[in-house]
């Protein structure tokens, strides 16, 4: 058994360890740091926390002013806020001047669990990868999260950086480096290829299990980038396997799905299932209890593979 | 049920349900008891039986984070089975984490993300004048929500469109989930901002069933523009180590804190 931890808590350790780094990077939150687990930062950076209140578009706002005065504003909140309740704050004041905002959102998907329908963001990813100049990260797990707000920091310009609240098996290196709009190929096979990111690229390790079981080999390509995405392997591992399945926490519509759906029927048309929440609002219960529920397993990547061969 | 129990009882239900659940938020719960004792049992126009009754007067909980208040006294009130509750926050179950006003008997308005109530509720009241319905719309924000700009931008339009038949009740526990509220980002002064927006302040013990009562029959009579009852309050109210502490927002009690709570809510008056 592997590790488990919060995507949400390795930033905790991240951001702090960024900030001693980078004394241009400063924190805002919303009312919401111990579960964005921002507020560690704020107790080793007090000067450099913004607390702002239940006001996320005006934190969004106040994020690009510190930006065009030379800060790296991470920004947190849940992502249903932060995407959704101050959606055109971040096209407008943040995206278009193209400015170096992070926008690091806890709570994304379905596993938010009980709170319910209202708090989980199931179409985040399509908000943000429909921005111009935003850059869309969804770690994997612990390690991949650190790196992600290393490489975000790094990186010039402005990046939504989307977080769980559950704890998620360590599936990558305890070590890394992210490689801006790189995929990561976790599993070679020929038969069909597995496209996954974020928490359910461990689910679809698991798939290539129970697949490989009955004598299919799946291929797993982890895209912690939605945007910009990595198309060269997108396009090298479909011309390989002739078939694709996508695996994401969000909506069907517009998110990974799309996003390789996009790049397959432009330049490499290859037969496609999408796992995801299938256009519809999740509801309170357990995180794990909801995952089967609505579908977001392995048995269902395995159905949808098994539908391609 | 005598006047005295009734608050008693919907505290005794949060505490109840959210141990259940394992989940939810008491504290900003507690502190509403008498409030939703005085709207839903003897002031608000409704029919438990017909939930959707046009004339009715409509209830929006802007800060929708404190459904086990509002779940307990609609099940006490009879719109669902009191039995309900023991499915709060379980998948499945009608009583979302937050309320659902299209699966729920008695839910007026869908809620959760701060700052967005209040609207719906000016949008209510329009329409209850547009239809010369001479019903009442009543909403209750929290101190924190209140650094939501949607609020005033709520404010603004209640205002200008002398919105006499909406009602909104702050609760004002000072409290939110990082802390004091004036700590977080300061909301004061609070009466001079609602009144300077144009509505009519009054301010309340919002424990005390006689001067609730008493601001929300002022609220009733005034004619020109919308009132705030700004009612202070007590996080937690009713369970000693709930009180006052941010902690207990979004924390459920364990089996233990529950007998604990219970036991002192009974002995309370
Ligand atoms: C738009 C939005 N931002 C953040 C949250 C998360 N949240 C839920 S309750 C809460 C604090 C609310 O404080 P207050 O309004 O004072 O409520 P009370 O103290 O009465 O519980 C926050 C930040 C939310 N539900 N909606
Ligand atoms: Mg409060």
């Amino acid at each position: 058994m592997s590790k488990m931890i919060a995507t949400r808590n390795a930033y905790k350790d991240a951001l702090v360890a960024l900030g001693e780094k980078n004394e241009n990077v400063v924190v805002l939150d919303a009312d919401l740091a111990k579960s964005t687990m921002t507020y560690d930062f704020s107790q080793s950076f007090p000067q450099r926390f913004f607390s702002i209140g239940i006001a996320e578009a005006n934190m969004t706002g106040i994020a690009a002013g510190l930006a065009a005065a030379g800060k790296i504003p991470f920004a947190s909140t849940f992502a249903i806020f932060a995407t959704g309740r101050a959606y055109e704050q971040i096209r407008n004041s943040i995206a278009y001047p193209n400015l170096n905002v992070k926008i690091a959102a806890t709570h994304a998907g379905i596993t938010v669990g009980e709170d319910g329908a209202s708090h989980q963001s199931v179409e985040d990813i399509g908000l943000m990868r429909g921005i111009p100049n935003m850059s869309v990260i969804c770690p994997a797990d612990g390690p991949e999260t650190v790196a992600a707000v290393m490489a975000a920091a790094e990186h010039q310009g402005p990046v939504y950086l989307r977080m769980g609240r559950a704890a998620v098996p360590v599936i990558t290196e305890e070590e890394q480096k992210l490689e801006w709009g790189k995929a990561k190929l976790l599993r070679q096979g020929q038969d069909v290829s597995i496209l996954t990111t974020g928490m359910m690229t461990a689910l679809a390790l698991q798939a290539a299990e129970i697949l490989a079981a009955e004598g299919i080999e799946a291929e797993v390509l982890h895209l912690p980038f939605i945007k910009p995405l990595d198309e060269e392997a997108v396009l090298a591992t479909a011309a390989k396997t002739k078939r694709v399945v996508t695996a994401e926490e969000h909506s069907i519509i517009n998110g990974l799905g799309s996003a390789v759906a996009e790049v397959l029927s432009e330049k490499l048309p290859t037969p496609l299932r999408r796992v995801g929440i299938k256009d519809t609002f999740g509801e309170s219960g357990k995180p794990a209890d909801l995952l089967i529920k609505y579908g977001l397993t392995p048995e269902e990547i395995v159905k949808k593979a098994k539908e391609l061969i | 049920m005598s006047s005295k129990n009734i608050a008693k009882e919907i505290r005794r239900e949060i505490v109840k349900m959210t141990a259940a659940a394992k989940s939810g938020h008491p504290g900003g719960s507690l502190s509403l008891a008498e409030i939703m004792e005085v709207l839903y049992f003897e002031e608000m126009k409704i029919d438990p039986a017909q939930p959707d009754w046009p004339e009715r007067d409509r209830f929006v909980l802007s800060k929708g984070h404190a459904t086990p208040v509002l779940y307990s006294t609609l099940a006490l009130r009879g719109f669902f089975p009191k039995e309900e509750l023991k499915n709060f926050r379980q998948i499945d179950s009608i009583l979302q984490g937050h309320p659902d006003m299209k699966g729920i008997p008695g839910v007026d308005f869908s809620t959760g993300s701060l700052g967005q109530g209040l609207s719906g509720a000016v949008g209510m009241a329009l329409a209850a004048r547009l239809d010369k319905n001479n019903s009442r719309v009543y909403a209750v924000i929290g101190d924190g929500e209140c650094q939501e700009g949607q609020i005033w931008e709520a404010a603004m339009a209640a205002a200008h469109y002398k919105l006499a038949n909406l009602t909104v009740i702050l609760d004002y526990n000072n409290l939110q989930i990082c802390g004091k509220v004036d700590e977080v980002m300061d909301i004061g002064p609070i009466a001079e901002k609602w009144q300077a927006f144009g509505w009519r302040v009054i301010e309340t013990d919002g424990h005390d069933l006689d001067t609730i009562r008493q601001a929300i029959k002022m609220a009733q009579a005034e004619e020109s523009c919308p009132t705030i009852i700004i009612a202070h309050t007590i996080k937690g109210k009713g369970v000693s180590f709930m009180e006052n502490d941010p902690d207990w927002h979004g924390r459920a009690p364990n089996q233990e804190q529950l007998a604990l709570a219970l036991a002192e809510l009974e002995k309370g008056e």
